[in-house]
């Protein structure tokens, strides 16, 4: 009897995934009919005149997540190998409460803090020192920054994957047996000839998983990137235009699309999501169960 | 595997040529990096923190707490809907949430040691990874457009959707971590095993779990993107759970992005009291397992 009830909600858990890709396949099934390929790759996007093409969000989101996963992924390697190879254990406890707290802060905030105190910095201070010299030679980095922009959104990224990246790595820098740093150390190894030959190497494809997970959260990440991308439906020339992401266009339009083709487009770019999310995950948790069986949670 | 010789060889440390100065420094160059990178990820941190304060308390008064939103450009005026909205929809969320994923924790770990709880177990990953606003447009097919509008029962299945894995993940591994012996004393003594389950191991998990459900809430009253279109906002007070519900996260965000100067300010004591809401929480979770 209450085993039965168990299984039941054991199966429900099954049941909701499958409701949302039904409904997803439900609401998009319109888009999908009347567009198919096309949409993905069309740059146009005009509701009124009921032209639709995705992928001036694709390519935002594409960019703005990469320049996250560029930004963070070495600071984020670097505090876990401070954590735990060089910080001793009182500083590790504070620490880590600290990038929890960093993980614990709602997009929302980041958001706010973005448009009114990042995006300021980025357009007077930041943007300035790539638009003077590498923009001088590639237009990718050319000028002018209005604050808001797919750069501003890639930094506003990368600081909330931080803490995925870094609490995982650091798990998986943890699982590596004491007997690999000892060996190098007795070879002669110094402290970074250490860390990088018996540590780094042994936990390459956990670390790996570890920005992987930190990318899936980027791609999915909504609210904050919203405020601080500029929302500006077509594929941007520099790193400093305005920009928008899958997630950010399906935030903002959703309740104002009129027609149901509208509504159906955006269900589309919502089920593309889901399915990007969902094979980035599933190819993160394998990485990283191969390395450490014991890393599960993805925070 | 490689041996730790075979990669040193590999990346040439051994050679004896290199000079022993010259890599200890280096070696001191890499280890000040990892600490300007962890200066560099509190930066952000201690920013953000610090201009919410400042910020935040400077807008916020006794009529924040108690009077609804003032007209746009209008000084004055408060977030109470907003903060009964959210308390309301994270109610429901846990009225919903906690059951469900605290029993599907509880088949993972005493009934699913098989194929079929491992798939759960698969998809419970899964769908922690699912973009909150992917669930969004999810209940808005499912409930708002069976119920013919947005309302406060929407919200708050949408922040159930983000719960259950939440809460079915912790459950499971603190209940995988009593010990076996504890289980089979209980089945021993001749007591059925729901009944060894619900009186003898979930008491002794109990703390780990309440940690998780805490944290789990404290992740979900944050949330806005799932309530635009579930929840959807109101700059009254709702009536009844059948009507759009006005939300924390969501006044902040309309405020934040409007062009009054009123309005950003008082987006700031919403921040505020968003992240007092998830400290307190997140902090009170750690001392509960601290005590163990």
């Amino acid at each position: 009897m209450f085993k039965g009830i168990a299984y039941i909600f054991g199966f429900s858990i099954i049941a909701l995934l499958g409701i949302m890709v039904w409904e997803m396949f439900r609401g998009s099934s319109f888009a999908i009919e009347k567009y198919g390929l096309d949409f993905l790759f069309s740059s146009n996007w005009d509701p009124v005149a009921e032209q639709f093409g995705a992928w001036p969000f694709i390519y935002g989101t594409i960019v703005s997540s990469l320049l996250a996963l560029v930004i963070a992924t070495p600071i984020s390697v670097g505090i876990a190998i401070f954590l735990v190879e060089i910080a001793p254990k009182w500083f590790r406890d504070i620490v880590g409460f600290l990038i929890e707290l960093l993980a614990a802060i709602p997009s929302i905030v980041y958001g706010l803090w973005g448009i009114f105190v990042l995006a300021p910095i980025i357009r007077e201070y930041i943007a300035p020192l790539f638009i003077n010299t590498l923009g001088k030679f590639i237009p990718f980095f050319a000028g002018p920054s209005f604050g808001v922009g797919i750069f501003t959104a890639g930094v506003i990224l990368a600081i909330m994957i931080i803490p995925t990246i870094a609490s995982i790595s650091r798990e998986v820098l943890m699982v590596v047996p004491n007997v690999q740093r000892e060996a190098a150390l007795a070879l002669g190894a110094t402290k970074w000839e250490m860390i990088r030959t018996a540590v780094l190497t042994y936990s390459r494809s956990g670390i790996l998983g570890a920005m992987i997970i930190g990318l899936g959260r980027a791609i999915g990440e909504t609210m904050s990137v919203t405020m601080v991308i500029g929302n500006r439906p077509e594929v941007p020339d520099s790193i400093f235009d305005p920009a928008y992401t899958m997630a950010s266009v399906i935030a903002n339009e959703f309740n104002e699309a009129s027609s149901d083709i509208y509504i159906s487009t955006l269900i589309e770019i919502g089920f593309l999501l889901f399915g990007v999310t969902l094979l980035v995950n599933i190819f993160a948790r394998f990485l990283v169960w191969s390395t450490s069986k014991g890393v599960q949670e993805a925070k | 595997m490689e041996t730790v010789l075979e990669n040193m060889k590999k990346q040439k440390v051994n050679k004896l040529s290199a000079n022993l100065g010259r890599r200890r420094m280096f070696s001191g160059f890499m280890i000040t990096l990892t600490v300007i990178s962890m200066i560099l990820a509190l930066t952000p941190l201690f920013s953000i923190l610090g201009y919410v304060i400042v910020k935040g308390f400077s807008a916020l008064n006794l009529a924040f707490f108690t009077e609804l939103p003032a007209p746009p450009g209008e000084a004055g005026g408060g977030m109470a809907n907003g903060i009964i909205g959210t308390f309301t929809l994270i109610s429901l969320a846990s009225a919903i949430g906690i059951p469900v994923g605290l029993m599907a924790g509880i088949f993972l770990s005493e009934y699913g040691r098989n194929r079929f709880g491992k798939l759960v177990s698969f998809l419970t990953d899964i769908m922690l990874g699912i973009p909150s606003i992917v669930i969004g447009i999810v209940v808005y097919a499912l409930v708002v457009l069976a119920m013919g509008g947005f309302s406060a029962y929407a919200g708050g299945i949408a922040l159930a959707f983000i719960m259950i894995p939440a809460v079915t993940r912790t459950t499971e591994e603190m209940l995988k971590l009593v010990p076996n012996h504890i289980r089979e004393a209980g089945l021993a003594l001749g007591i059925p095993k729901w009944r060894v389950i619900m009186l003898i191991i979930l008491p002794t998990a109990l703390r780990g779990i309440i940690t998780g459900i805490m944290l789990a809430i404290a992740r979900v009253s944050g949330e806005t993107a799932p309530l635009l279109f579930t929840a959807f906002g109101n700059m009254y007070w709702s009536q009844s759970l059948n009507e759009p519900i006005a939300s924390m996260p969501v006044l902040v965000f309309n405020y934040a992005i409007s062009p009054y100067a009123e309005w950003q300010a008082q987006a700031w004591a919403g921040a505020l009291t968003l992240i007092l809401i998830v400290v307190v929480l997140n902090v009170s979770a750690r001392l509960i397992t601290r005590k163990r």
